[in-house]
């Protein structure tokens, strides 16, 4: 219940944050929502000797639309994802995202830029980001740059985000009206991680799919795209026959850990099982 | 008319037993002024925190304080060598065996207590703890209860190798604890032998935990000078407590001071005494200050008493129409590393006999045979009402199955076989006597009320379309209220308990009892009670519990046994006042108490009724001279309660469950649950413990587990794996009731808070299996986790769209 | 030992002033440095929502946030419901519809309801069961929790006569 001893730090702009991050090394941990490094340190699996609290960063926050995409600072809550009148309208997916990530309280606090940076398998953004085809604005000390998050999430608990950046932004291509979008999550309770899930994105062209994204939250070792399954589907209509084949593909990549949620086998059935739904509700909602 | 009215107005005013009144506890809780454990500060006081075992089966080599003791702010480290000199560092359970309260030389469960470190404060305890090195050797562990006997198993407990038997009778294997069996072995077999039809099922009860919203501690304080021990602690039991901290401790019974104040949730969680309480005492008298000891959550989990955990084989032997003629029922029973579970001498596997449930069983057996293995020590808890979980779980299964293997509806099976209305008080072939009851009249009117031919039809037409629809009926009886002292006593002391009513001469009144609510509404109901015997507003009677200066002895709050023997001593306790009231009006009219009537709140003449004295204008005379010779002051009794028989509440529940196949996943659609625990003290009351025992039935059936690896760690033992189901998951209540009055009790109330439990967690059960046998299935073991009822889907080859 | 912190903030429209570790738990500095034993402790992961607070107009876990993080901030706990003697809605909807029995995730609950009808003046059922998840109980089933929350909604969106 008790974290070990740290020295505490909160800087109120980027630059400040950057200089302690680069003074104490990777004896330094940022701070975000907190909710899920300070459990961590609290059973004293994590220890780090300085905590850097972006929480007073003001440029860190706020949602607004700008040449085309949606750019949400990284200190946005989940809370403030789900309230947004912008993004109810624009993008309806992160917000039904946002709804089945954990509990009322730790979405006051979690943050999306957490929730990516963190890496760990079992967050929802990572798959959000990746159907979204959003990218990360990582600012250094030496400078900024941005990168998609295609390839951003390359294991568990690890991504490209190096020693010394910080998550400012992250950027969302506004999805085009007509946009089909779920986010289908398979879970023991509110509150706990993905058993398995699945978002996905698709634009129709008649009846036919003219472009689709899939991903898949907690079923390896960090979130997983199904291009295959995405492959099967591009240009053919979605029916029983072609919805289960993408399934299958889905269920392909799959390599889940087992735990109390389910073996390997159940996980990447229910992945199966989630990405069915989620092309289901994502077609009934794809207009034109 | 008017008359009619004004005694109806006084009769209400007095918000007594049968009103839903609003609780009176309820004024400090919403303010956030309870005064639970951890909000209990003392001068001086310093906070323990526990090392514990990383092992489930090890050698303890060395332990070296040095570091732990450099921590800024620890004052202390003790371990069982530390204890010797006081000879505490083993305790006896309540189970009648020994519990070591900080390991010596080995430990035998994952998260064992081996240390407890004491700090100016819980962060540089926590610190402490951390630092304490202790060098291991592991051992092989025992996990799975089949293991403990089978040749060359490791022996768990060294200490007491030598001991042929642990309280109740002859061990077999060093890893046995004892062998309990009650009914007809020979005449059940021979039934059996013969029978129409047989049915036979392995029945697993898995291993769950209370888990409470507040985890147990104590605040322990010794004071050097007075030599009076103090503790404050989160106990269903404080006068037991008291008892056997006097046995271990030497200090006189009369100077420990043992107080439970505001229990968040106990569920019998809190009955145990748990090494922690006792090293905190310790180090309380070896520093003489303050010691505050609260364990996390984690702790609470793994290594307080958990529930069930019996692995059993249930039978029943029937003709041809479906009539049981017999039953055998036997289980393995893993007890973790120590018998530590509350036990009557005599029911070391408590009142699991009640396994005849609410039927006409000609001829019964049940055997239970216990062991050890290398997991936390406990067993009876978690609204079990003493093992009565495990025993009622088996026969609502088994009749179940017996239905289906006789293609017999599951309502009518058990019309077939209930203890007919006429037949009370009913005594089983296991030897019960069940007070009262009315077991048809229950079941009519929750299948109407839930149209269960409509339910039927509706899953028919379900199936044939490959959906998953189950209807799961449970018509249970219970046994509750330990107990008559004669059967019932825990290492010796009989289970009774005690009232003690003052009524002051203004006409309010206080009374002590030696029961202990952690939540139960007791500050209310017990008011009700006395209110209605004393015709004083239930407003201005104030109830005390757990502060054992000052409440007669009693056996606290478990096994549901406040209203069947608190609540009668307090209705006892008020026809003792009630009945020197009766002598005292009589002076005071100057008539013969023959001549007088009790109305309401009043003694009135017969045939003259304006002529009458009221309770408070008798309380007060009580206080006068004004009393009939001889006569002693003062209106206050105090009644010790030894009820005559147990208490049998009992009730009819039906689930209607809907299962995705493809997921696994089960949603309860409906969920009717009609209780009996005759008369009614507030109904409202009631309701909520309806409530509360079903959402931790769900909780049981649908997702709770405490899994080991084969190493006997841990796999699950947080609240982010530990199912405790949120406002969102959990189902809608529908609550009915019947009243059929318990005979023998003074008020005819028998207890229900556990009753929602140990019906509901059958019920949930038929309802899934129930969901699955069309298609041949006859049993699913417990939790049915999306996960689990998924496998089976799988295996049944329906889970493929 | 690592350099200590004042923080000042706002506590039931109090001004308070404490001197932390940076590692102390807002939950450790409400109930032992600030006598306010409202918010319990149920868990050390993060679950079980007994000790929520109302901090900066958001519902928290105390146990979760650092006493550091709160440097000028307003906070709101069960002891500063009621008013001058009159209980809020909440508290009397808990009373009035037995939404209590141990009571002790009832701080928590009514401080995280407070803040959902701040935000949902009239929530369903349905809504008021998932903006509440984050509370666990024990006793109650919960369904006289959802009563007790809708009688408060009831009450607060009532003009006054």
């Amino acid at each position: 219940m008790i974290p070990r001893e740290f020295e505490y730090h909160a800087p109120t702009t980027i630059p400040d944050a950057l200089g302690l991050l680069k003074q104490f090394g990777d004896e330094a941990k940022l701070l975000a929502g907190g909710h899920s490094l300070l459990p961590m340190m609290k059973l004293r699996f994590a220890q780090p000797g300085h905590l850097i609290d972006l929480g007073r960063i003001r440029e860190l926050k706020g949602i607004r639309e700008e040449g085309g995409a949606l750019r949400i600072g990284a200190m946005t809550t989940e809370n403030e994802l789900i309230w947004s009148k912008l993004l109810q309208d624009k993008c309806p997916l992160l917000v039904e995202g946002a709804r089945l990530i954990s509990d009322p309280q730790v979405r006051y606090k979690g943050t999306i830029g957490g929730d990516i940076s963190h890496g760990d398998p079992g967050n929802d953004h990572p798959a959000l980001m990746l159907v979204l085809g959003a990218s990360f604005v990582l600012k250094a000390s030496t400078g900024e740059r941005v990168v998609p998050a295609e390839g951003f999430f390359v294991g568990s608990f690890a991504t490209l985000l190096q020693p010394g950046e910080i998550m400012t932004e992250i950027r969302i291509p506004v999805p085009a009206p007509g946009t089909g979008y779920c986010y289908s999550k398979l879970k023991r309770k509110v509150g706990d991680f993905a058993t398995a899930a699945a978002a996905v994105t698709l634009r129709m062209k008649g009846e036919t799919v003219q472009e689709v994204a899939i991903a898949l939250t907690n079923v390896g070792a960090s979130v997983l795209r199904a291009r295959a399954a995405e492959d099967s589907l591009r240009g053919k209509a979605m029916n029983d026959a072609s919805i289960a084949e993408a399934a299958r593909l889905a269920m392909r990549i799959c390599d889940p850990a087992a735990d109390q949620r389910g073996d390997a086998e159940y996980k990447t059935v229910m992945a199966g099982e989630m990405t069915q739904r989620a092309l289901r509700t994502a077609r009934s909602r794809a207009t034109r | 008319m008017a008359a009619a009215t004004d005694t109806l107005e006084r009769e209400t005013k007095l918000q007594g037993l049968g009103s839903s009144r609003l609780r009176k506890e309820d004024a400090r809780f919403i303010r956030g002024r309870g005064s639970y454990i951890d909000d209990i500060k003392l001068p001086g006081m310093l906070f323990g925190a526990i090392v514990r075992s990383p092992y489930a089966h090890a050698r303890i080599k060395s332990i070296n304080k040095a570091k732990a003791l450099a921590v800024p702010g620890v004052v202390a480290v003790l371990v069982a060598d530390d204890l010797k000199p006081v000879k505490l560092d083993w305790m006896p359970t309540l189970g009648s065996d020994v519990q070591a309260v900080l390991a010596d030389k080995k430990v035998c469960f994952q998260m064992q207590e081996v240390a407890m470190v004491i700090a100016a404060d819980r962060y540089s305890a926590a610190d402490g703890a951390d630092a304490v090195e202790v060098d291991y050797e592991e051992l092989p562990a025992i996990v799975d209860p089949h293991m403990s006997m089978a040749p060359g198993a490791p022996i768990i407990r060294e200490d007491i190798a030598g001991k042929d038997e642990v309280g109740h009778g002859k061990r077999t294997h060093p890893n046995h604890i004892f062998t309990w069996e009650a009914g007809d072995k020979a005449g059940t077999d021979a039934v059996f032998a013969s029978a129409a039809v047989t049915v036979k099922e392995e029945i697993l009860n898995p291993r769950v935990h209370p888990c409470p919203l507040e985890t147990c501690g104590c605040v322990a304080s010794f004071d050097k000078v007075t030599g009076q021990l103090t503790v404050y602690i989160t106990s269903q039991a404080p006068h037991l407590v008291r008892t056997v901290v006097a046995m271990l401790s030497g200090i006189p019974e009369s100077k420990i001071r043992i107080i439970g104040g505001d229990i968040g949730g106990g569920f019998g969680n809190k009955v145990p005494i748990y090494p922690g309480y006792v090293v905190a005492i310790v180090a309380s008298i070896v520093t003489g200050v303050p010691i505050k000891w609260i364990e996390s959550r984690i702790d609470n989990i793994s290594t307080t008493g958990f529930a069930r955990d019996y692995h059993g084989v249930g039978e029943l032997a029937a003709d041809k129409d479906g009539r049981i003629k017999a039953l055998r029922f036997t289980a393995l029973a893993d007890h973790g590393a120590f018998n530590s579970h509350v036990s009557a001498t005599k029911l070391p596997a408590g009142l699991f006999s009640i396994c005849t449930g609410s039927y006409d069983i000609p001829k019964a057996y049940c055997r239970v045979d216990a062991v050890y293995t290398n997991k936390a020590p406990g067993g009876v808890a978690y609204r079990c009402s003493l093992r009565v979980t495990e025993a009622v779980y088996l026969i609502e299964r088994m009749i179940d199955v017996l239905a289906q293997k006789l293609g017999l509806d599951k309502a009518e099976i058990r019309r077939r076989n209930f203890v007919k209305a006429d037949k009370f008080p009913y005594t089983t072939s296991l030897g019960w006597t069940i007070d009262s009851g009315n077991y048809q009249a229950a079941l009519e009117k929750v299948l109407k009320a839930v149209d269960y031919d409509g339910l039927r039809k509706e899953q028919a037409a379900k199936r044939a379309k490959g959906e998953l629809m189950g209807i799961g009926v449970c018509t249970f009886t219970e046994i509750v209220g330990a107990g008559p002292t004669k059967v019932c006593d825990i290492l010796g002391i009989g289970l009774f308990d005690s009232c003690d009513i003052r009524v002051n001469p203004t006409g309010s009144a206080i009374a002590r009892l030696g029961t202990m609510s952690q939540g139960q509404g007791h500050a209310t109901t017990y008011a009700q009670i006395i209110a209605t015997e004393l015709g004083l507003s239930s407003d201005e009677i104030q109830i005390e519990e757990g502060d054992t200066d000052k409440a007669p002895y009693g056996a606290g709050t478990w096994g549901s046994r406040s209203t069947p023997v608190g609540g009668a001593a307090a209705a006892m306790a008020a026809r003792k006042i009630r009945a020197k009231a009766q002598k005292i009006a009589a002076h005071l009219l100057e008539v013969g108490e023959g001549d007088l009537e009790w109305e309401v709140d009043r003694f009135k003449v017969k045939g003259n009724p304006a002529q009458a004295r009221t309770m408070k204008e008798i309380a007060m005379a009580a206080h006068t001279s004004n009393l009939p010779d001889g006569m002693e002051k003062g209106l206050d009794a105090t009644e010790y309660y030894d009820p005559p028989n147990m208490t049998f509440p009992f009730g009819a529940y039906v689930c209607v469950v809907d299962i995705d196949r493809f997921t696994g996943e089960t949603k309860v659609r409906r969920f009717y649950a009609l209780d009996d625990c005759g008369t009614r003290i507030n109904p409202m009351i009631i309701e909520g413990q309806i409530h509360g025992g079903l959402t931790e039935a769900f909780a049981v059936a649908f997702g709770q587990a405490i899994p080991f690896d084969e190493n006997g760690n841990h796999l699950g033992n947080s609240l982010m794996d530990y199912f405790l189901p949120t406002a969102v998951e959990t189902p809608h209540w529908e609550t009915d009731h019947t009243v059929t009055p318990s005979p023998h009790h003074p008020i005819g109330a028998k207890g229900v808070a556990e009753s929602p439990h140990v019906g509901g967690i059958p019920c949930f059960s038929n309802a899934v299996v129930d969901a699955f046998a069309h298609l041949g299935v006859t049993h699913m073991d417990m939790p049915h986790t999306a996960f689990r009822v998924w496998q089976l889907c799988k295996a049944l080859g329906i889970n493929k769209r | 030992m690592a350099k200590k912190h004042a923080v000042s903030f706002k506590l039931n429209g109090k001004a308070v002033d404490v001197v932390v570790e940076p590692r102390e738990l807002l939950i450790h500095s409400l109930r032992e440095k600030l006598q306010h034993t409202g918010p319990h402790i149920g868990c050390e992961t993060s679950h079980c929502g007994a000790c929520t607070v109302d901090l900066n107009g958001m519902s928290v876990k105390s146990c979760t946030v650092l006493t550091v993080q709160c440097q000028g901030a307003e906070m709101l706990t069960i002891e500063g419901f009621e008013q001058s003697g009159a209980l809020h809605a909440l508290q009397e909807g808990f009373t009035q519809e037995h939404g209590l029995q141990c009571g002790y995730c009832t701080p928590g609950m009514i401080t995280r309801a407070y803040r959902l009808l701040k935000e949902n003046p009239s929530p369903s059922e349905e809504e008021i069961r998932y903006w509440m998840a984050g509370n666990l109980c024990r006793c109650t089933g919960y369904q006289n929790i959802v009563k007790a929350v809708q009688y408060a909604a009831k009450k607060m969106s009532s003009p006054r006569t």
